[in-house]
């Protein structure tokens, strides 16, 4: 940790893991929809479920889900912007078996076709780490940049993606991939040192059976 | 590397002849690979939020649960009749205690140090102390590395989450960061803020964290009060000269080994201490009605 995770974040309270990370989540999953989200379903699981309504995580959620950061003075407000900005929404309560106990799962639309489903957990201090994308296991933190891959599960495209990012001279430091079912659907996600240029996501997205290129860079 | 033993920063600061603060501020920069400018320009940042945060208390405000809110207020009216047995200055930490844990139980923006729970301690004392000697903010700026320094050496030797070690671990931490901050500030050696550290910290050991209903609100917000006063006093034995019997690392690891042992109900799951009190439970069942 540095002295920054030590000395901040500067965030709106009450809660780094309650309300800083319920943004955090919420934000990541507009990320992932790349589009303005219309209808958000929203299951919170543990510790969120019993205390979220005190720690304003479902004011936190929606936040993020609009597009704010933690330290947005406006979460406090987040459900009346959500409806001037015809966000509809709604939460649930469920018991989740072997999730962190902070954790949320999030469905979410643009009303227009695209749609997305994610878990993520808030595992302290702000920071979060996402374990589903449309029912496939994933993990990462989304605090470096993060590339996000679906594809087809084929042979060929972890090294195809590999050495365009090699070809850009940027280093990864994190690469996992997993699938649903074999010869499915795969999830490809890698953390890398240094921001990717837009070109180079591009690139990747034109690999023949890659389905969804998405980067993160918060 | 950061820092895993005050011992290290001290053998650093006195072997390279540098204060606590620039040990910190250049391990920082190889750390985040980042400038010098950068760092500072940064930590006037999280400063400027603090006083802003201290500047945007609402007296009116409640809680979304109705629990706190308006003490700060009550504090301040009572301190300014100048009748208070602590003083003057004392009183307004007490004040600005209250103030910051209620903003942050209202959703008001705070900065987190070392976690939202107890952001209240380190500005409790630095605001009052700020003010009344007309510091510079680049002394306060200092101060602040200071903290930020011990609380890297706590979190990694044992923990800075209620949930993994009790409040011992939140409030305790905010607390020793703000000893040591404070006897930065009145010119205190590297071995002196070592041991307002280790008192500061030793003093709250084996302090639970029971909050009513999961929320941080009881007993957190009064809870930060206790670590700014705390923090005073270790810094004020400091830097008289009192050193702490058992050398500061040692007690940060006591205060992990203290932690470890604690019930999981007594690590912020509201279930034991003062949220298992009759009262706390009738204050749980009623929040409970209002569900998602």
């Amino acid at each position: 940790m540095n002295i920054f995770d030590i000395l901040g974040p500067i965030m709106v309270g009450p809660s780094s893991s309650h309300t800083a990370g319920a943004v955090k989540i919420g934000k990541v999953a507009r990320m992932l929809l790349g589009a303005e989200p219309k209808h958000a379903w929203i299951t919170l699981h543990g510790s969120f479920a019993a205390t979220g309504a005190g720690h304003g995580t479902d004011k936190a959620l929606i936040a993020g889900l609009l597009g704010m950061n933690p330290d947005d003075m406006r979460i406090p407000d987040s459900e009346l912007i959500a409806e001037q900005q015809g966000l509809e929404y709604c939460f649930q309560t469920k018991y989740i078996r072997g999730a962190h106990p902070n954790t949320a799962v999030i469905r979410v639309d643009d009303g227009m076709g695209k749609e997305v489903n994610m878990q993520a957990s808030s595992i302290g201090g702000g920071r979060i780490r996402v374990n589903g994308i449309d029912g496939i296991h994933v993990d990462f933190s989304a605090e470096s940049p993060t590339l996000i891959v679906n594809n087809e599960d084929r042979p060929g495209h972890v090294a195809a993606v590999t050495s365009i990012l090699a070809e850009a001279d940027i280093n990864i430091a994190t690469l996992t991939l997993n699938r649903g079912k074999r010869g499915g659907k795969a999830i490809f996600v890698t953390e890398t040192d240094l921001d990717i240029p837009s070109f180079v996501v591009e690139k990747i997205s034109r690999i023949p059976g890659v389905l969804k290129v998405t980067y993160l860079n918060a | 590397m950061p820092f895993h033993s005050l011992g290290e920063i001290e053998k650093h600061s006195r072997e390279e002849g540098k204060s606590f603060f620039e040990v910190i501020l250049e391990d920082d920069i190889n750390e985040r690979k980042t400038t010098r400018e950068e760092s500072l320009n940064r930590m006037h940042t999280m400063w400027a939020a603090m006083l802003e945060a201290a500047n945007s208390y609402d007296p009116e405000l409640k809680s979304n649960s109705g629990l706190v809110g308006k003490n700060g207020a009550k504090m301040d009216e009572y301190q300014k009749k100048g009748k208070t047995l602590c003083g003057d200055f004392v009183s307004q930490v007490i004040t600005q205690a209250l103030q910051m844990g209620e903003s942050n139980a209202c959703m008001k923006r705070i900065v987190a140090a070392p976690t939202a729970g107890a952001c209240g301690v380190l500005p409790a004392v630095l605001i009052p102390y700020y003010k009344r000697y007309q510091e510079t903010s680049d002394a306060i700026v200092e101060a602040l590395y200071v903290a930020a320094g011990i609380g890297q050496v706590i979190a990694s030797r044992a923990f800075i989450a209620g949930a993994a070690g009790g409040c011992q671990a939140e409030i305790g931490s905010a607390s020793a960061m703000a000893a040591g901050a404070l006897c930065a500030l009145r010119g205190g050696d590297t071995r002196q803020i070592i041991s307002a550290c280790g008192m500061a910290l030793k003093n709250l050991l084996g302090l639970v964290c029971d909050p009513v209903a999961g929320l941080v609100e009881v007993p957190c917000v009064k809870r930060n009060v206790i670590g700014a006063m705390n923090a005073l006093s270790c810094a004020d034995m400091a830097l008289a000269g009192i050193e702490s019997a058992i050398p500061s690392d040692q007690v940060i690891d006591a205060m992990r080994e203290v932690g470890e042992k604690m019930d999981v109900s007594l690590r912020e799951t509201g279930m034991g201490g003062l949220a298992a009190t009759p009262a706390g439970q009738e204050i749980t069942k009623n929040l409970k009605s209002r569900k998602f």
